[in-house]
């Protein structure tokens, strides 16, 4: 009798921040609303606004692309999760006639963007792209110019190859960059090179892929040129990773993995018994977390993310089994 | 006396009931228009409030700073400012032929007819399309265009930048300056204009020498309206001017305005002092506004005494 009634009411799960995963949790929490009539919703509002509003405990759970600080989870109430579901890479982009595919090395993406390189025939660019003919033309750096964790990924890799980038301009979601132009969002950054030419900029993966743009192949730590995909940005991750799983990914250490990739997190409490929520609720924000980072991952390569790599899915495991309502753990 | 009087005929002729809905109406339109006024209060007062931390960390400098690094936490507003005034001014020097010569050509030459209403309905619906359109139309064919034009002056042809952010500006702002001027002009009495037409001036003569002069603090009210609107446009701007955080060196050099840096960094700033000098930027532009628009009275004041 009370099973029928409890079955019968649906409970609905609530979720907000980061945008950059929207189109694959959009893709994951329907079919998950079809296999088991558990709603989710997700408001694409930012990884800022994730962050605080799981702080403020606004939420069931949290989005976030970066993640949280120290200082961050220094003012939760209680011991916040990082719990990672797919990967996303950032790719540089460009407008040369004839699409060639250009390789670049650690510190000349970073002098591109410092404004140091200034001509596509640069002997610098040449010397690695020995069999393309470049242009001679002016480069037009193109940047975001609203606050993006994808600004951040891209700063935080060009933060680790180039001391110059680190100690003049650094990394964040929003910088003061040294040269270039901005345009709002993924589309406005794609809109503005296609529109010109001898244009460099840098874009989300599936976005890049979706519009066809030319990617360039950069090289990572082991000395690698690496062309970005889904796979290569998996491989990224097959590294050791702390318990807590909150690593910047950039110039990873993987021999074959793409060198600007990053996690994307959800971010929840380890404790659920919190404000008269329901031990129901808890228990089906942890199933539904389960089942994103195992029978959900399947979505993440059709919609051009990355699906996190075995090593991860153990982190996120371990993560997910901690989540206990009243101390004691929901899952068994 | 009179006053009495009247007074007391108001009290016979209307019933107590009617009084009563009499003083209801005052007090909800008195009430809706003291609303305003605490609406004006309460956004100045909560910007100021919570533009403190900015103002207490920068001080004065944050008004002549040229420096906007979110990594550092150092802010100044002067590169905002700049575009935002330099925009504006340069797509009201843009659009005042334009505009003027249309509130002449509708409010004195073709005053009825097919073609002033078709005239005048183009200009007031060029008002009602949506910025975001603007800003399209102006990536897609103003941008190409001004790049050419920096290809052969030789300038980084970005395309995107303060000229090309004006020209947008200016066609938005059009209907504003026009639509007050057209009103004006078509309301200077016949009788002057007769007069001077028998004097013997021409229609050229009569439109320079005493519509325009008698139209003047109309024409200058649109103006001011245009400006304001000019200010503030947020959307069809920072997708045409390049959106960079640096001081504007040329006509040609991309910038950023006050409204376009507070859209772009609002949603995604974490730090309390990045979104503080957001803020005091939002109050700045606030009060640019009022200071235009209180210049702006004193100027329509004076030339229409003159008048």
């Amino acid at each position: 009798m009370f099973h029928a009634q409890s079955r019968a009411r649906t409970v609905d799960l609530l979720g907000g921040g980061a945008t950059f995963p929207y189109p694959l949790y959009s893709k994951m929490f329907y079919v998950y609303w079809k296999a088991t009539g558990i709603k989710v919703n997700y408001q694409p509002i930012g990884s800022g606004g994730g962050q605080r509003q799981i702080i403020t405990r606004t939420v069931d759970f949290g989005g976030s692309d970066a993640f949280m600080s120290d200082d961050a989870l220094a003012k939760a109430p209680a011991e916040i999760l990082h719990i990672p579901t797919c990967l996303g890479a950032v790719v540089v982009t460009y407008h040369l006639p004839g699409r060639p595919e250009l390789k670049f090395t650690r510190s000349l993406i970073a002098d591109i963007f410092l404004g140091k390189i200034t001509r596509w025939n640069d002997k610098r660019i040449g010397e690695i792209n020995p069999d393309i003919k470049l242009p001679e033309m002016d480069i037009l750096v193109v940047h975001r110019s609203d606050g993006s964790g994808t600004t951040f990924v891209f700063t935080d890799y060009l933060s680790k190859v180039n001391e110059e980038w680190d100690t003049r301009v650094g990394r964040g979601k929003a910088v003061n960059w040294p040269t270039g132009v901005g345009a709002k969002g993924n589309p406005g950054v794609t809109g503005l090179i296609k529109h010109l030419p001898g244009a460099i900029g840098y874009v989300e993966l599936g976005y890049a892929l979706l519009e066809r743009m030319p990617v360039a192949l950069l090289q990572n730590r082991a000395g690698r040129f690496i062309r970005p995909n889904s796979a290569s940005t998996s491989v990224a991750a097959n590294i050791p990773l702390p318990v807590d799983t909150r690593i910047s990914l950039t110039d990873t250490l993987s021999p074959d993995g793409y060198p600007v990739s990053s996690f994307t997190w959800i971010l929840a409490y380890k404790e659920q018994a919190y404000r008269k929520r329901s031990m129901e609720k808890a228990k089906e924000l942890a199933k539904l977390l389960w089942w994103m980072t195992h029978e959900g991952q399947q979505y993440a390569e059709s919609l051009y993310y990355a699906p996190l790599p075995d090593e991860a899915v153990r982190k996120a495991e371990e993560l997910i089994k901690s989540i206990s309502y009243d101390g004691k753990p929901i899952l068994e | 006396m009179m006053e009495n009087q009247s007074s007391n005929k108001a009290e016979i002729l209307f019933s107590r009931q009617d009084r009563r809905k009499e003083s209801a109406f005052q007090k909800t339109i008195l009430l809706s228009a003291l609303a305003v006024v605490v609406l004006f209060a309460t956004i100045f007062l909560s910007l100021v409030l919570s533009s403190f931390p900015s103002i207490e960390a920068f001080g004065l400098s944050f008004f002549y700073s040229k420096t906007w690094d979110p990594v550092s936490k150092t802010f100044g507003s002067l590169p905002f400012l700049l575009g935002t005034l330099l925009t504006s001014f340069l797509a009201l020097l843009i659009c005042l032929p334009f505009s003027l010569a249309i509130s002449v050509f509708i409010g004195e030459y073709f005053t009825k007819g097919l073609l002033s209403s078709f005239l005048k309905n183009v200009t007031e619906l060029l008002a009602g399309i949506p910025s975001v359109i603007y800003g399209f139309w102006a990536l897609f064919v103003l941008v190409p265009i001004v790049r050419n034009f920096e290809t052969k002056l030789g300038v980084l042809p970005y395309g995107v930048g303060i000229l090309t952010a004006s020209l947008i500006l200016s066609v938005m702002i059009v209907p504003y300056a026009a639509s007050i001027g057209r009103e004006v002009i078509a309301l200077v009495p016949a009788d002057i204009k007769e007069a001077a037409y028998a004097l013997g001036a021409t229609r050229r003569e009569v439109i320079t020498k005493v519509v325009l002069p008698y139209a003047r603090s109309g024409i200058t009210a649109g103006i001011l309206l245009a400006l304001g609107r000019a200010l503030g446009e947020t959307m069809a701007v920072t997708m045409v001017i390049g959106n960079s955080n640096i001081l504007p060196h040329s006509l040609f050099s991309p910038g950023n305005t006050m409204a376009s840096v507070i859209a772009n960094e609002f949603t995604e700033a974490t730090h309390r002092l990045h979104v503080s000098s957001l803020m005091e930027i939002g109050l700045l532009l606030f009060l640019v506004t009022a200071i235009i628009n209180i210049l702006g009275r004193y100027v329509i004041k004076k030339v229409s005494v003159e008048a």
